[in-house]
């Protein structure tokens, strides 16, 4: 076998041996049986950064080893792997987090009850992940795509006593199900068109320099572009189906790293990256204004939440609504960009509120408190002498994504800045301007409640000081993480070997270069993409480095010096129900609940109605009931009408004919004479007539 | 033993009852050992038929055919195919199982046991049968120990839901008996043989009141077997007889039972009458996607679980009817798979369903109630509206794995058998029927829905006190338990070799009847 598919297979299967082991021998294995699983994973680690070595080295990865699952007559589906750049790339950033989640973890669940399950499902989790990696074909990665859905289940609900993480998961596998369902349209549309579920027969087979079987029908492309990217819109949390993502905190800290920031949710935009050479202009608006809103939306809510966890899961919605607006702008190269060193700083961002949580519920504990949320940013201040270097770490997080110089969300901001900026030039329609607005005022947003979070947890005073001195930093095995994890969110890493703060070339732009788009769209043309971008790449710098300073500068003033006075502002926006909007997440759950989830649940209860009340006790079994009325209804006809009155009326009247008959009978020859000449005269009567 | 071992298949159970009878009917645990060495004898004479079976061979394998009443033309004629085959090794696996689940019956259970395997070979003899009046015969023979096992061993209703149950389907089989007698007499010559009325049915050219014969003769087969499926309109009685029969009456039923209807379209309605089967195929389609989201949707807002379940078999029979449906796809390749998708889904549905009642049963057992939420008119004032059960996944972890498994199975996840058929089944209906398979998909989303929320409301949040004292699983329910599990693992994770059983007769069977379709309209 190939070098190259025995290390994915290696990849693939190894956290799923890890699943297997702590499930099946687990209790026996004990707590420190999960280091098996730790090392399995940075085994996986190991095995994709080699590969990427390859890759940067200059050899670049492209095989597509794929075996047969099973073939009747003309259907057949394959398995395989599209073992390419992104995909090696993509593998480095699951096993790199996954392996520090689960060394995270060793500490942070230390004790639980379902300590070593939980490294299973972990386990469970970083398979399916990297089987959406690395499928060939649509259907593989649909298969993937369900069973992370169903990781994510398991983890968010692991704490399945409390009702509201069991509901968490619920909601999340739901609301992942709608998606999928488009997805999975999306997928058959283009079997039918095609016959083919690979990505490489799709893209043989769409190219308008080829095959393409859609010609005459872009607008059936369209749709079928548009469905598969809807599946991407559930897992990638974009709106209108974002809401699980924010409930999807009930899970452990460590497991909203992993999977509720770094690597599953991103799985959306890495389908739509792969998706990206296929999909229509038509298609790609519609992705691009999925990803514009989201991008707001989920900026705006996370202002006001006071939940440290809360805060970071809007944020994630909203930089995976710049990721998913960047592909459909056509900037792919700066989606998947902004992917990898998100996966970085939001994952160290996640750790790093955990480190947070992790020691003030320790310190409540020993308070023997249980009534303060440990989550609460208003339970919180003053961490930063306590915490240096979960403070640190955090503030490089903050930066990172804040989109400052030096750091790696810089690069890659900017870049999806400079699509959105040269998409509005180049359209002159007047809405094409929303994209840079939606982009920048974003980005002005994020700066602003990311330094929001810093000031309330670390800075100003402790807001229990008898708590606050029994908070103490993290061990080694969850600081270790965040270092890393700190280092890796520097711009330096992404570039090299450019030491360019400003510039975002170097290994990663040149093993992941712009692709084509095969629908035939001039605008759409690489070499067209990537001058606009340079054209408009330094008004995106100055943009960006203005709007970025601004929203710290407004998180200092306000959070920081308290020259602003937030109480106050926040009075202000109450007023004219702007708080409440953020406050209230746009009351999004709200309404689903009164429109969507209430009527329907209702209508089960009418359906159920019909089908048992209606249907079966009053129509099925009435026309048993009126079958037997009808079978007492002939009886009666029988036996009464017929039988007793009919038959036996006709029997009573023969004898009462018989026993009138009989008195004639006198013996009296006279009679008979009389009788005899009566008939006789009859005769002669009627007989004169005729 | 070729010839002759569907014959030793039918008639083990058989000769299991027989003996019974002059048992001493004291002796009650002689009964389930003599019925679970009947049924375990004929799980591997079918398990040495699997091995046997040639699946690249075009037609019937391991035929025998006697002559039965020959002044009629009648035969005892057996045999199987791609298409019978999943279904006798679901009925062999389905009833050795049962017995098992049977274990504790202790109410009569000489009767029990020995109705048991007639209804068996009942089963057993319609999946092999290639004369019509042999299946009929065996249709009706199954139909009489089922009446007995729902209205003498099942719940407080038992009564009146087995004589729901045995009005139901012989309101069907009289239909079914009509169109037999047609096919019987606008033949010539006179003949019940499933192969030659393969070519003479198409030519019957009679009118009765003015509609085609062959329609009338389609439809009557079509309800009666639409009763057996059930197809909705015609599914109540389903919940009904789930409800109160005992746990494996209803792994029976759910299990093997309702194949029967969809293993009639396919083994009878279809290659008899392809032009009608090309005709009603719209029809046909348009029930199954009813069927798919109108039994889901009931199932969404059951309070009792087994009624639940009962309710996701209409759902996933649905699913098995819009594969079916596929049969007039121009895209030959969605043809197979539809096809070869609801005869996978048949036997999925079969292992699966057939695993979540005896759950239910297990549960049952000991709680002696299966209330996920108690009904708004329970007797109980205190506990209406209340969860029956919370928080089990704490202290039941293997019932909970074993639960766990068989809702995921059921609500179509990867890796377990249900999701390849069904995505076959939805391919092979898309390519046939785009908008109603699109509208169907809706039913994907509901059947997580009521999976998931029984999922929560028994296994998950606080652990309820009351039921503190339930026992993990025993021994025996994890041995019935496994085969089923590992058969939905197996089955999902390497589908082919069940698909390449079936996959050879499916193939047949679409060239037959797309053969009648004019190549212009294809």
């Amino acid at each position: 076998m190939d070098i190259r598919s025995t290390f994915a297979l290696l990849i693939l299967f190894l956290p799923l041996a890890s699943f297997v082991l702590q499930i099946f021998f687990g209790r026996r294995l004990g707590p420190k049986g999960v280091w098996i699983s730790v090392a399995a994973l940075f085994a996986t680690l190991i095995l994709a950064a080699s590969m990427l070595a390859t890759v940067v080295l200059g050899t670049p990865m492209d095989h597509h080893p794929e075996v047969e699952w099973f073939s009747i007559g003309d259907f057949s589906i394959t398995l395989g792997f599209q073992l390419d750049n992104l995909a090696v790339t993509m593998l480095v950033i699951v096993a790199l987090i996954s392996s520090l989640v689960h060394l995270y973890s060793v500490e942070y669940l230390r004790g639980d009850v379902r300590y070593t399950r939980y490294f299973g499902y972990l386990g469970l989790f970083t398979f399916s992940m990297n089987g959406i990696v690395l499928a060939h074909s649509l259907i593989m990665m649909y298969m993937f795509w369900e069973l992370v859905g169903l990781s994510s289940y398991l983890l968010i609900g692991h704490w399945f006593e409390k009702d509201s993480a069991a509901s968490a998961g619920k909601k999340a596998f739901l609301t992942n199900r709608v998606g999928d369902i488009g997805m999975f349209i999306g997928i058959m549309l283009f079997w039918s068109v095609t016959g083919t579920f690979t990505f490489h027969g799709l893209y043989e087979l769409v190219d308008v320099d080829g095959a393409n079987l859609f010609a005459g029908q872009m607008g059936l492309l369209s749709l079928a572009g548009g469905l598969v990217f809807v599946g991407a819109m559930g897992k990638s949390a974009q709106f209108p189906l974002h809401i699980w993502l924010p409930d999807a905190m009930e899970g452990p800290t460590p497991v909203s790293a992993l999977i509720h920031a770094a690597t599953m949710v991103a799985a959306g935009v890495y389908l739509t990256v792969r998706l990206f050479p296929i999909l229509t202009p038509a298609a790609l608006l519609f992705v691009a204004t999925i990803g514009a809103i989201t991008a707001v939306l989920g900026a705006l809510i996370a202002i006001t939440q006071v939940d440290i966890k809360r805060v970071l899961a809007y944020s994630t919605i909203s930089q995976l609504g710049y990721m998913v607006m960047a592909v459909g702008l056509g900037a792919q190269q700066a989606a998947f960009f902004h992917l990898a060193t998100h996966a970085m700083f939001k994952g160290l961002l996640f750790l790093c509120a955990g480190s947070v949580i992790h020691a003030l519920h320790h310190a409540l504990k020993q308070r023997n408190d249980h009534e303060t949320d440990a989550q609460d940013m208003r339970n919180m201040g003053g961490l930063r002498s306590k915490m240096p270097i979960t403070w640190i770490t955090m503030v490089i997080g903050a930066l990172a994504i804040s989109g400052v110089p030096l750091f790696s969300g810089f690069l890659s901001k900017d870049a999806i800045l400079a699509g959105t900026l040269a998409f509005a030039g180049e359209n002159s329609a007047w809405w094409a301007v929303l994209f840079p607005i939606a982009g920048f005022g974003a980005a002005a947003i994020t700066a602003f409640y990311m330094f929001r979070l810093i000031f309330m947890t670390f800075h100003g005073k402790p807001a229990d000081a008898a708590v606050h001195a029994h908070v103490h930093e993290s061990p080694p095995a969850m600081t270790g993480p965040l270092v890393l994890l700190a280092a890796l969110s520097f711009a330096l890493f992404f570039t090299l070997p450019q030491v360019n703060p400003l510039n975002s070339e170097g290994w990663l732009t040149e093993a992941l270069p712009q692709v084509e788009n095969l629908t035939g769209h001039a605008d759409l043309g690489v070499e067209h993409l990537e001058h606009g971008w340079h054209e408009a790449h330094d008004t995106a710098v100055n943009l960006s480095l203005t709007v970025a300073g601004g929203g710290i500068l407004l998180a200092v003033l306000v959070y920081l010096l308290s020259l602003i006075n937030a109480a106050a502002i926040a009075r202000q926006f109450r007023r004219v129900g702007l708080y409440q909007l953020s406050f209230y997440k746009f009351y999004f759950d709200e309404i689903y609940d009164a429109l969507i989830y209430r009527p329907f649940l209702w209508l089960t209860e009418v359906v159920a109605w019909l089908d048992w009340n209606f249907w079966d006790q009053w129509f099925i079994d009435g026309l048993g009931r009126n079958t037997v009325r009808g079978g007492n209804a002939s009886g009666w006809l029988d036996y009464v009408w017929l039988d007793q009155y009919l038959v036996d009326g006709i029997g009573r009247l023969t004898q009462r004919i018989g026993a009138t008959g009989r008195k004639l009978q006198s013996g009296r020859v006279q009679n008979y004479l009389m009788w005899a000449l009566a008939g006789g005269m009859i005769v002669f009567f009627v007989a004169s007539q005729l | 033993m070729a010839s002759s071992v569907l014959t030793i298949l039918v008639f083990l159970p058989v000769a299991g009852a027989l003996a019974m009878l002059f048992l001493p009917k004291d002796k009650a645990d002689l009964f389930k050992w003599i019925a679970l060495g009947a049924t375990g004898l004929q799980l591997l004479v079918a398990l040495w038929l699997l091995g046997t079976f040639d699946r690249s061979a075009v037609g019937m394998q391991f035929t025998f055919m006697a002559e039965w009443i020959p002044s009629f033309n009648i035969f005892y004629h057996v045999g199987v195919d791609g298409l019978s085959m999943p279904m006798v090794l679901l009925t062999a696996l389905l009833s050795f199982l049962a017995i098992l689940t049977s274990w504790n019956i202790t109410k009569a259970p000489r009767g029990y046991f020995s109705l048991f395997l007639l209804l068996d070979a009942g089963m057993m003899g319609v999946f092999v049968s290639l004369d019509f009046f042999l299946f009929y015969m065996f249709w009706e023979v199954m139909l009489l120990p089922m009446y007995f096992l729902i209205g003498m061993w099942g719940g407080p209703q038992r009564q009146y839901a087995a004589i729901k149950f045995f009005l139901y389907t012989l309101f069907g089989s009289v239909l079914m008996l009509l169109a037999m007698l047609a096919l019987y007499f606008y033949t010539e010559p006179h003949t019940f043989n499933l192969i030659i009325l393969i070519e003479q049915a198409r030519h019957i050219d009679v009118q009765l009141w003015g509609v085609d014969m062959r329609w009338l003769i389609w439809l009557a087969l079509f309800i009666g077997f639409a009763i057996k499926v059930p197809i909705f309109p015609f599914h109540t009685w389903l919940p009904l007889a789930h409800v109160e029969a005992p746990t494996a009456v209803s792994v029976i039923l759910a299990g093997v039972l309702l194949k029967m209807g969809t293993y009639g379209l396919l083994r009878i309605s279809f290659p008899l009458l392809p032009a009608e089967a090309v005709y009603f195929a719209y029809m046909l389609a348009l029930l199954g996607v009813i069927n798919i989201i109108w039994g889901a949707a009931n199932a969404i807002a059951q309070v009792d679980l087994k009624r639940m379940v009962a309710y996701s078999s209409v759902s996933h029979m649905g699913i098995v009817l819009l594969g079916m449906s596929a049969i007039v796809s121009t895209n030959r390749g969605g043809a197979e798979a539809g096809l070869n998708g609801a005869v996978l889904q048949m036997f999925n549905h079969g292992i699966i369903t057939a695993m979540l009642f005896m759950l239910v049963g297990v549960l049952y057992d000991q709680a002696h109630h299966r209330f996920i939420v108690y009904p708004k008119d329970y007797e109980d004032e205190s506990l209406r509206g209340k969860l029956g059960f919370g928080g089990l996944a704490g202290h039941l972890p293997i019932f909970t794995a074993f639960t766990a498994v068989a809702f995921f199975a059921g609500l179509g996840l990867p890796a377990l058998s249900a999701f390849v058929s069904e995505l076959m089944s939805f391919i092979g209906g898309f390519s046939a029927f785009r908008t109603l398979t699109i509208i169907a998909t809706i039913g994907i989303l509901l059947n997580a829905t009521y999976f998931l929320r029984a999922f929560q409301r028994i296994f998950q949040g606080p652990a309820n006190e009351k039921w503190a004292s339930l026992k993990d699983l025993s021994g025996r329910e994890i041995a019935m338990l496994t085969p089923l599990l590992v058969l939905i693992i197996g089955l999902g994770v390497y589908p082919r070799p069940a698909l390449e059983i079936i996959a050879v007769t499916m193939g047949e069977l679409i060239d037959l009847v797309q053969a009648v379709i004019p190549l212009a309209a294809r």
